[in-house]
């Protein structure tokens, strides 16, 4: 009743939520990526990290519930989802940097390895309802309830606005930031400085992964709540593109988040007017955007400003 | 004998005495075995998850070989499922000989059973079925490898990395694969899901004589021979596998890179295309959502396991066939979920690659030197 009252006002209401609602994960994982890519290698495997961190984040939510309070129980979820992740991430980080190992090709099995995991460890939580995260209701104030459930922001989604700046704190004034960063760019003169490039690899990736284990949480425990094999649409791996659409700057990989949880919005807002005849591909408009922003983005003369120099090559 | 002495070698004299090689058979064999050993690591930890998921091990290998290899009737099922592996892999084991890493086999497999249905149920009854089976099987190569090139192209011209952008492909080929069957291909007849209408009976794959197995065995079986001889026989697998090699020296050379990218991936996505159209043609007969079925993420598993090698794909696709179609009976009998082959495939994956870093590192491997 209330969507036909709003009439086209849905579609950038819609959005609108979709951007406080559908960008935490991809926060989360863009700013996991940031990291891991900082030290110069790719993780493509946090699209199974995310599978393995939402499931974790749901099972853990749901069994702990009892003993704990409907409170707390996801909260130990989020940690959950944060640890599955980085041991993901532990096996990523020792197999993509033995000899003649390619960290692309070992994503991708991390891909496999990580959904068919969270797939199989998942299958006795499809059907029970888990608790969710509380949530801050900032849209009391208004009658129309798309307003009030648009406004429901979620803890996670603050916490990621926060690790953005505190990222990017991180790697231009700590000591360890400028580790990660002399590893990423040059390996050979960080081991010369007596730094070891296998441990500062190693730590980024777990440490990444740690992030986008949470983005899983954000996907089971905030919006849409549920743990399904479909949950992860390739979020994991827009995220990888968006780190380079945000030019390897955590701050923007926040704008960049935003951008894509509202194209992710597109379609279902279009469908809650009515408008449903192009709905399947309005739901592509997120994997579309991805593959223009790179093309417009990207140069085959030169690599990008604010690339590390190590990255994707062979060390 | 001719009289004429050839000149003797003439070696400066502080080099050693010089050496040869008998017989070189431990490389080659180090190439069969540590992808072997890696399988049977794989197969150990796979064993070690099964008993902690509450499963007896060796029941469960027990159970794989009986439904993949035990009887005749099983192998028809996995060489029905090895048929569109082999061709899917080639979407990634082509483009690799080049030094890409492309992954965009389901999205090619979906656009090439599109492609293929669309002359399929155009063509009709209206020319002889070997012509619509051929004019199908071309335009779904057409379609798979025109989609798989896009991904060479923006790599070449554009610098994207060709990795994420076919896998981004993959996603944009089934959302329009969900738009064509929702809308304007429906089939309003047929309620069970929403497909396109029926291929002409007339125009469907046929199955090899006395048996369940369908002809795109076959075309998988010819095309991967093809593949290899382009790869290992021919200028042009030549001037690929040197540009996959060091595409600085590729580039000095003169080789044309840009063309070579855009060919190998238009080969690659048209093999993937053609099992789109086999799946369509000989086990779908409609096009629905039922074409997505994981053939492509599987392919990217055969191509990597058989280290790109066309002829070792063969191989290779008929062990994962095996494994796929055993993992209905790993449900029923040891009640493990369908997503236990993934987590195999997963593992098998992950050792394959650890194994790569063993090349050269096991003295046992490297040949002997003898004096002569």
């Amino acid at each position: 009743m209330a969507t036909e009252s709003l009439g086209l006002w849905g579609i950038p209401l819609g959005i609108a939520a979709g951007v406080l609602r559908g960008s935490a994960p991809f926060l989360f994982v863009s700013l996991g990526e940031c990291i891991t890519e900082k030290s110069g290698k790719i993780n493509l495997g946090l699209e199974g990290t995310l599978l393995m961190g939402a499931m974790s984040a749901y099972g853990v939510s749901y069994l702990s519930a009892p003993s704990i309070g409907t409170f707390w129980a996801p909260w130990l979820g989020v940690l959950a989802a944060g640890f599955a992740g980085m041991a993901l991430g532990a096996v990523h980080g020792w197999l993509s940097q033995q000899p003649r190992v390619n960290d692309v090709a070992t994503g991708i099995a991390m891909i496999i390895f990580g959904s068919g995991l969270a797939f199989f460890l998942g299958k006795p939580f499809i059907q029970p309802q888990a608790p969710q995260l509380v949530t801050f209701d900032w849209g009391a104030w208004s009658d129309v309830s798309q307003v009030q459930a648009a406004l429901k922001v979620s803890p996670l989604f603050l916490l990621g606005i926060a690790i953005a700046p505190l990222l990017s704190w991180f790697f231009r004034a700590t000591r360890w930031g400028l580790y990660v960063r002399a590893v990423g760019d040059s390996p050979q003169a960080a081991l010369a400085m007596g730094i070891s490039p296998f441990r500062v690899r190693m730590l980024s990736i777990m440490a990444g992964s740690f992030l986008a284990g949470i983005g899983g949480a954000c996907l089971s425990l905030y919006y849409p709540g549920v743990w399904t094999e479909r949950i992860s649409s390739g979020q994991g791996l827009m995220a990888v593109a968006l780190v380079i659409f945000a030019r390897w700057n955590p701050i923007q990989c926040l704008w960049a988040s935003m951008l894509f949880g509202g194209a992710q919005a597109i379609g279902p807002a279009f469908q809650s007017v009515g408008i449903e005849s192009y709905y399947y591909l309005f739901n592509a408009a997120p994997y579309i955007l991805t593959l223009l922003i790179m093309i417009v983005t990207c140069s085959p003369q030169r690599t990008l400003a604010g690339s590390p120099g190590a990255l994707g090559k062979e060390d | 004998m001719p009289e004429t002495k050839v000149f003797p070698p003439t070696l400066p004299p502080a080099l050693p005495p010089r050496k040869r090689e008998p017989l070189a058979w431990r490389r080659p064999l180090e190439a069969v075995l540590l992808p072997t050993a890696a399988l049977v690591v794989a197969l150990i930890i796979f064993g070690g998850f099964c008993a902690l998921a509450g499963a007896n091990p060796l029941g469960v290998y027990g159970s794989i070989y009986k439904a993949a290899f035990g009887s005749w009737s099983a192998w028809q099922n996995t060489l029905i499922r090895a048929a569109p592996l082999m061709l899917t892999a080639l979407c990634t084991a082509l483009p690799a000989r080049l030094g890409l890493v492309i992954i965009g086999n389901e999205g090619a497999l979906v656009m090439g059973g599109l492609g293929a249905m669309l002359v399929g149920l155009n063509l009709g009854t209206a020319v002889p079925p070997v012509v619509a089976q051929l004019a199908m099987a071309g335009a779904g190569m057409a379609a798979g490898g025109l989609w798989i090139m896009l991904a060479g192209a923006l790599r070449h011209y554009r610098g994207v990395n060709e990795t994420i952008s076919s896998l981004l492909l993959n996603y944009i080929a089934i959302a329009f694969l969900k738009h064509l069957v929702e809308g304007p291909l429906r089939d309003n007849s047929f309620v069970t899901k929403a497909s396109s209408a029926e291929l002409n009976p007339a125009n469907w794959l046929g199955v090899l004589p006395g048996t369940r197995i369908h002809f795109g065995l076959l075309y998988g079986l010819v095309v991967c021979v093809l593949a290899y001889f382009l790869i290992q026989r021919t200028t042009f697998g030549f001037a690929t596998r040197t540009t996959g090699g060091n595409i600085r020296a590729a580039k000095i050379a003169g080789l044309p890179v840009g063309k070579l990218t855009l060919a190998i991936c238009f080969l690659g996505g048209s093999a993937a295309g053609l099992a789109g159209m086999v799946e369509v043609a000989a086990v779908q007969k409609r096009v629905n959502e039922s074409l997505v079925s994981n053939y492509g993420y599987a392919g990217i598993l055969v191509a990597f396991v058989s280290r790109h090698n066309p002829l070792a794909t063969v191989l290779v696709a008929m062990l994962l066939g095996g494994i796929l179609a055993s993992g209905g009976i790993l449900q029923r009998s040891h009640n493990l979920p369908d997503a236990t082959v993934l987590v195999f495939q997963g593992i098998v994956f992950l050792c394959v690659l650890f194994s790569d870093s063993l090349y050269g590192k096991l003295p046992w491997f490297q040949e002997k030197m003898i004096d002569e």
